[in-house]
């Protein structure tokens, strides 16, 4: 038997699947306005992504994730302000040639802060390595000294609010609770145009794709199930000669990096970035996209964080007051009635449908009894059981990994 | 003979202490494991017997006293330095990972690609399942490669983790309780298992089942209160009075 | 910050800054107490602890309301009363989400943490729906308004006097009940064997939701003190679960003297700093600092070695 062919294309399928959404039907179907839309919600994927592997896989609930994401967005920002505050454009100001809001505040000279964001090389490296660098800091401070589980969540939690009250109180710094709005241009390219925001769109679906390769590359490789293994049973993991510190910090920061890439997108999709993306509640928010996808799930997190997102759009446009409640009743749900997610339905759909096979009968994976109206209800569903993301689960790839191992034995 | 001195063992524990919230778990312990020694610690409940192997392997660090591995300090350094220096630690409930398979619960016990990126560009080569496929054979567990841990008997789980601990091949195994809760059947081959495992290392058993501890023990060490109350041979121990005091009398 | 002041100018500050603490440091002590019960003694995140506490405030209000609409000559001791209700209401209202909710996730506490985050949101909204977007203010009656002058420069606020004699009474009483009572005792020994507690006898389901009760009933006394020191909105709450729950952590989950302790640091810190800093960086120095100290010493300043 070679279960690892079928898993590899049961993985090509549903992969081709949300390309097919994402790339023809959408663009297709929907308005530029509504397209830009999904591209804005797309990017809030890039971190729901991160959180499959650190907190699904790893058991590592950051609740700061929107840290990073600002971090990223706000490196980006940076440099689009700059490049749309030349002195001919900025001549009115007392000090022309600086963004408009640190005039405002009476500063006279470009922060030192700042300078290196005049170069686009250099914003690319930082928009990734600051917030991988604040990650590691933090993951050494915490991990090393073995913080987890609810505190290492607490303390992410204070994390973004202290960084959000920190951009609110340095308006001249950081453009304060408007954020860094008025972005034109990119590289001298008008990034408002209808046309400039399908091209991002399409961009966004690029480095999407991206990260989604390197998190199943990471989640099929043994620090994978290592990952598991640390969520499980972390004293084993440690009496087995690994330093689990590190391997924390390494997801810590891959999650970091995935949520920075996603937030220098947005910035460039929406024209803007402010301390509304940073907080508590954002932040947490991105862990129900994650939860609603199923946790363990990458391409689950996806179409998870479309759902959420959609939901909110078409709640408060028509009903404002119900999108609490409805957010609220989600995050309960989402623990205590189908805590595997958009993934625990569509696999027990996709078994519905499929003879069993013998040879995953015993299937760890098997999902408890789901509720299935949960889900049926939305739209978005009929995409999601034919992409059964069941391959991206480590609980797969232990059939992999078995049958690999038999075929060898044998 | 000459006398020995603490070199010639292969583990030293001399005046080991440590408290926990003022209560003495271990006090001014000395013991000492010989190479290709099983070794037995037996005491009443609360004598400090899991205590003494956690603060070898590194889990607890002791208040004062040293721990010497081969004649190396190692009460300093952190659990996973202290595996690779060969010392094993299998714990009094089975701890395996439940949601993955057997061979990849050992697979990841391999003593290869332990750090970040080792473990990320790890190749499941010929070598590592062969290697596999002898540990699971060697605790009986060769039908079960492909199941889900969580799904194994107690026993098996038993086995699964004392085969996670063969495949790093350490020199001084330690076992808390390794029987407990297995069937008699379960126990026997345990012991057979346990004597075959044990030729080419020391061993440090914490055990209650007098039966096993009979059927394997080179030499017992009775613990109470955190200091030793006895220590010899299987009869010596059980005909010492202090020892008879503590299981039996008030 | 501190060149441009003399000593004596100082100590004023400090001492001024630090009555005018005082009414934070209760709102603190007892958002913390009720927080550390429920996670200190069950292990149990609850994210919609600032709510109950917005709930015990809006109990206030009403109260308030209602006793100057109808009985004005009881105008003075409304607040007693208040204190009562409020710990009442809130109190029922966590009985019934540990029933619905919380009993089903005691063994998942990331999970908790995220489902009573729905809960937040969910009282949120309600508060907006039953009370509106507007904050709303408390009056005071006339005996608890204004303030004892120590010297010329220091004013001791009476209210916040009050709140606080309040506070430690309670804190007090929480002392007694889980340290010298045999509801604490049985407390105690569900946390530490919850198998063997039940074997014994001891009705473990019905000590969880007492505790929890307790906990929540607590945050809504909190509640009351908050009406002295800010307006209460719908949001109001979620800006103090952070900083309770660093209070808590930071005193060390299980012991009640260090909540006591770290609730006094933390709002002595952050009421002092605001004098030199503005509000903002005041807050954000202060919850560095406790940052900085939880990852030096993660087991809070209060904990003792165990055996893991």
């Amino acid at each position: 038997m070679n279960f690892a062919n079928t898993v590899s294309w049961r993985h090509m399928l549903s992969m081709a699947c949300l390309l097919l959404l994402l790339a023809i039907v959408l663009p297709i179907t929907l308005d530029a306005f509504r397209l830009n839309l999904v591209g804005k919600y797309l990017t809030y994927a890039f971190v729901a992504i991160g959180l499959v592997l650190c907190w699904g896989m790893g058991g590592i609930l950051s609740l700061g994730q929107g840290v990073f994401f600002g971090l990223g967005g706000y490196c980006m920002a940076m440099f689009l302000k700059l490049e749309s505050s030349t002195p001919e454009a900025t001549a009115i100001q007392s000090t022309p040639g600086i963004p408009d809001f640190m005039d405002w505040n009476q500063i006279t000279e470009l922060p030192a802060l700042w300078i290196p964001f005049q170069s686009l090389t250099l914003t690319l490296i930082a928009i990734i390595a600051v917030p991988v660098l604040f990650a590691f800091l933090i993951g050494v401070a915490m991990f090393k000294r073995r913080v987890s589980g609810v505190y290492f969540a607490i303390i992410t939690q204070a994390i973004a609010a202290i960084l959000t009250i920190l951009i609110v109180g340095q308006q001249g710094y950081t453009g304060g609770v408007n954020g860094i709005t008025d972005l034109r241009t990119f590289m001298g390219w008008d990034i408002r145009s209808d046309g400039a925001k399908t091209v991002l769109y399409f961009v966004t679906i690029a480095f999407l794709c991206l990260v989604v390769f390197m998190a199943q590359f990471i989640s099929r490789s043994k620090l994978g199930r290592l990952l598991v293994a640390v969520r499980d049973q972390e004293d084993r993991v440690r009496f087995s000669g690994y330093e689990v510190a590190n391997i924390k910090i390494f997801i810590f920061c891959v999650a970091a990096a995935f949520s920075a890439i996603g937030g220098a997108l947005f910035t460039l999709q929406v024209g803007f970035m402010s301390p509304t993306l940073v907080g508590i509640v954002p932040s947490i928010e991105m862990v129900i996209y994650c939860a609603v996808g199923g946790r363990l799930s990458i391409l689950g997190a996806i179409y998870g964080t479309l759902l959420v997102n959609w939901a909110k759009t078409s709640l408060s446009e028509s009903f404002p007051e119900l999108w609490l409640f409805g957010l609220g009743a989600l995050f309960i749900a989402v623990v205590m009635i189908f805590p595997k997610g958009l993934a625990g339905v569509a696999n027990s759909l996709a078994d519905r449908f499929r003879k069993p096979r013998l040879d995953v009968a015993s299937s760890p994976d098997m999902p408890t009894p789901v509720d299935d109206s949960n889900a049926s209800s939305t739209p978005l569903t009929s995409t999601t059981h034919q992409s059964a993301t069941r391959h991206s689960r480590p609980g797969s790839a232990v059939h992999g990994a078995a049958g690999a191992a038999g075929d060898i034995g044998a | 003979m000459s006398i020995r001195t603490n070199t010639d063992y292969m583990l030293a524990l001399t005046d080991l202490s440590v408290s926990f919230d003022g209560f003495k778990a271990v006090d001014d312990l000395n013991l000492f494991v010989d190479e290709n020694e099983i070794r037995v610690i037996i005491g009443p409940n609360g004598a400090g017997k899991t205590t003494v192997l956690d603060l070898i392997c590194g889990k607890t660090r002791s208040d004062s006293g040293s721990i010497k591995f081969w004649n190396e300090e190692i009460s300093h350094l952190n659990e996973p330095r202290i595996v690779h220096k060969g010392i094993g630690r299998k714990f009094q409930t089975p701890s395996i990972y439940e949601d993955l398979s057997v061979f990849e619960n050992l697979e990841l016990s391999y003593p290869r690609g332990h750090d970040v990126f080792g473990a990320l560009f790890f190749k499941r080569d010929s070598e590592v399942s062969d290697r596999l496929q002898e540990v699971a054979e060697s605790v009986f567990l060769e039908d079960h490669l492909d199941k889900q841990a969580a799904l194994l008997s107690h026993g098996q789980k038993q086995w699964l983790e004392i085969g996670m601990l063969l495949i790093q091949n350490p020199k001084l195994l330690m076992l808390d309780e390794p029987v407990a809760g297995m069937s008699i059947s379960e126990r026997e081959k345990t012991a057979e298992l346990l004597n075959r495992i044990t030729r080419e290392r020391s061993v440090l058993v914490v055990e209650h089942d007098m039966k096993f501890v009979e059927d394997i023990a080179h030499k017992v060490t009775v613990l109470h209160q955190g200091r030793i109350l006895a220590e010899g041979d299987m009869d010596t121990v059980q005909n010492n009075p202090d020892v008879i005091e503590v299981y039996l009398g008030h | 910050m501190f060149s441009d002041y003399s000593w004596a100018e100082l100590g004023s500050i400090f001492a001024m800054q630090g009555f005018a603490g005082l009414s934070l440091f209760s709102v603190y002590l007892l958002m913390a107490l009720g927080l550390a019960i429920i996670f200190g003694q069950m292990g149990v995140i609850n994210m919609a602890h600032g709510e109950f506490m917005i709930l015990g405030a809006y109990v206030t209000y009403l109260c308030s309301n209602m006793v100057q609409q109808y009985l004005p000559f009881l105008f003075g001791g409304y607040f007693f009363v208040a204190i009562v209700l409020a710990f009442i209401v809130t109190a029922a209202l966590g009985a019934l989400v540990e029933w619905l909710l919380i009993r089903h996730l005691y063994k998942r506490p990331l999970d908790t943490l995220l489902a009573t985050w729905g809960l937040s949101l969910i009282l949120q909204q309600l508060y907006r729906t039953i009370f509106g977007a507007r904050e709303v203010g408390v009056d005071l009656p006339s005996w608890m308004l204004g303030s004892i002058s120590a010297n010329d420069m220091i004013d001791i606020p009476i209210n916040g006097l009050v709140v606080m004699s309040i506070t430690l009474l309670i804190a007090l009483g929480v002392y007694l009940l889980m340290f010298r009572s045999g509801f604490g005792r049985q407390t105690r020994a569900v946390v530490q064997n919850r198998v063997m507690a039940g074997a014994v006898g001891i009705n473990t389901e019905k000590v969880d939701r007492l505790t929890f009760s307790l906990g929540c009933g607590i945050a809504g006394i909190a509640g009351s003190a908050f009406t002295m020191v800010g307006s209460t909105g719908p949001t109001a709450g979620q800006l103090y679960i952070v900083d309770t729950f660093l209070v808590v952590v930071f005193g060390g989950a299980a012991s009640l003297l260090g909540t006591v302790a770290s609730a006094f640091t933390i709002s002595q810190a952050q009421s002092t700093l605001e004098f030199f800093l503005s509000g903002s960086m005041a807050k954000v120095l202060t919850l560095v600092t406790v940052v900085v100290i939880l990852m030096l010493r993660p087991q809070g300043l209060f904990a003792s070695k165990v055996r893991r």
